[in-house]
């Protein structure tokens, strides 16, 4: 009964929703203006997930038709036959060329490219820019939250630790919730993956990307609108060191389970030709292992952003008193989802961490007996 | 993949991994380690209490057990002692008696004695005074009879023989 009624309630406002938007076509007379507020609205979502050279915190347009940006302007540094430092103010977002030493420099897309005085841009053959790149190493928007983020970390779980030395080891306050969290991390993650005798050694790494991931996640559902966890060098970094932590970490059943998969099993004339293939294969799987982590942190942070982007952004296409709050209600439960994918998230990443320096850091050859059996 | 190639960013990436190595450097140092130590303790302390309360426990029952047996000894010797003191009683008692018996028996034995010896002597004694009396008696007859006829001296000197005879 109730689901129908639902159900009645949806088609209902559905159909007014498409009359009122045709009404609205009629009265404007013509496409153009709706499909100009969808690429606004595409640029905007766009411009929002990648990392910028300011650190923006509203904009508005004028009556004119002069966008007017609010935010506040970071260093840039560029490596270009010396190092070079000045504030983004300078590019006044993309809109004018930047002089600095004698050389030239524009934002085009949230990149630094060097151009002439004009601020040319050379299109090549598909689109691509020609124009040379300097090194970019400024202090853009993500890594302000990185630091931000990192300091927080750091504050929060340093209090936690003092107040253990202060309180007899027992938490107090806040860090009664934060130890449970901490004390998860050891004895359901690192624990049971990695095993009794070592888990130690990759608690630091385990606790650090946790709690960095969950909190640039959470980060990126505040109004500042931060996507440090949906960018892909940041998941890239993440996913690299937790490769390299399970190579170096490594011992010597796991190489030897890399390059002779099948062990003893079989004469090694047979195993030749088999291992053309198996062993490329396992090889291959050592990358695709944290390659899988880097995208999936990087796909579910970005398509969470652009669906509650999309969400919002459909207010000021529907602009009619069913379409807000109805984009708004779903926008806040997409945002309750996204709540609990922050955490999901940072939860996985740390799992599959764990998972692999498991896999890297076992000892007994019956353990992969075990395993292939299982199989 | 071109478009993820695109968006990449050398420079976030320097700096992402620089930032992170450096928080992880001082969150091992201030804070994990700390942490996991003091977790650790704590969880020794409580697994050493616990163990501690288990020796106390088994300590106690010991000390129960202990005193359970104790208590037992205790009654079993205070029964022993009751039991001891009772024959020893009993033994006084008896031996009293029998030695009462033998004392009684013995004065009564000695009674008999005198009583028989008193009897002796009471009968000698009556002897002794029948026969002075019958020599008073025969005196006085005698004396009596003397003076008359000599044939009565001859009878009671009979008499009298026969009388020593009897006696």
């Amino acid at each position: 009964m109730r689901n129908t009624l639902l159900s009645k309630f949806l088609i209902v406002s559905a159909l007014l929703m498409s009359f009122t938007s045709f009404a609205k076509d009629a009265k404007e007379a013509g496409e153009a203006p709706e499909k100009d507020k969808k690429t606004e609205i595409k640029e905007y979502i766009e411009h929002h997930l990648k990392d910028s050279h300011s650190f923006s915190l509203f904009s508005y347009t004028k009556d004119n038709g002069e966008h007017v940006y609010v935010d506040i302007p970071l260093p840039v540094i560029i490596w270009d036959e010396g190092l070079k430092v000045f504030s983004s103010s300078k590019f006044h977002h993309g809109e004018t060329v930047a002089e600095v030493d004698g050389s030239y420099y524009k934002l085009y897309h949230n990149k630094i490219y060097e151009t002439n005085a004009d601020g040319e841009i050379r299109y090549g053959d598909d689109h691509k820019v020609m124009n040379d790149k300097p090194l970019d190493l400024s202090i853009t928007k993500n890594v302000v939250m990185i630091f931000i983020t990192g300091l927080l970390i750091l504050w929060m779980f340093s209090s936690l630790a003092r107040s253990y030395a202060k309180n007899n080891n027992m938490p107090k306050g806040i860090w009664r919730f934060m130890e449970p969290i901490v004390l998860y991390i050891r004895d359901e993650i690192a624990r049971p993956n990695i095993g009794e005798k070592r888990y130690r050694k990759y608690m630091p790494f385990l606790l650090t990307i946790f709690f960095f991931i969950w909190f640039l996640n959470i980060f990126g559902l505040t109004p500042l609108g931060v996507n440090v966890t949906g960018n892909i060098a940041i998941t890239f970094a993440l996913a690299l060191m937790t490769f390299l932590i399970t190579s170096f970490t490594g011992t010597k059943t796991y190489w030897k389970h890399l390059f002779d998969p099948l062990g003893d099993t079989m004469p090694w004339i047979a195993k030749i030709p088999l291992y053309i293939i198996l062993v490329p294969i396992e090889l291959l799987g050592t990358i695709v292992k944290p390659f899988s982590l880097l995208i999936r942190l990087y796909a579910n942070m970005t398509a969470g952003h652009i669906v509650l982007m999309s969400l919002i952004g459909l207010m000021f296409i529907f602009k009619s008193w069913i379409g807000s709050p109805l984009s708004f209600a779903l926008a806040f439960a997409i945002s309750l989802i996204e709540v609990l994918v922050a955490l999901l998230q940072a939860y996985i990443f740390t799992m599959l961490s764990a998972l692999y320096f498991g896999f890297a850091s076992e000892e007994h050859h019956e353990e992969h007996e075990g395993e292939i059996a299982h199989l | 993949m071109e478009k993820l190639l695109s968006d990449f960013s050398l420079g976030l990436f320097v700096w992402m991994t620089v930032l992170f190595l450096i928080l992880l450097g001082l969150l091992r140092k201030f804070a994990w380690g700390p942490i996991l130590n003091a977790v650790n303790d704590r969880e020794e302390g409580i697994r050493s209490a616990l163990a501690a309360a288990e020796d106390a426990k088994r300590e106690m029952q010991n000390v129960t057990a202990d005193s359970e047996r104790l208590l037992k000894e205790a009654r079993a010797e205070r029964e022993s002692m009751l039991k001891e003191a009772r024959e020893i009683k009993e033994k006084i008692v008896s031996d009293a008696r029998d030695l009462a018996k033998v004392e009684g028996d013995k004065m009564i034995k000695q009674a008999q004695l005198t009583i028989e010896s008193e009897k002796k002597a009471a009968v000698a004694d009556i002897k002794n005074q029948v026969a002075e009396l019958s020599v008073a008696i025969a005196e006085k007859v005698l004396k009596e009879k003397l003076s008359e006829n000599k044939k009565q001296l001859e009878l009671v000197d009979s008499l009298l023989g026969d009388i020593k005879m009897n006696a």
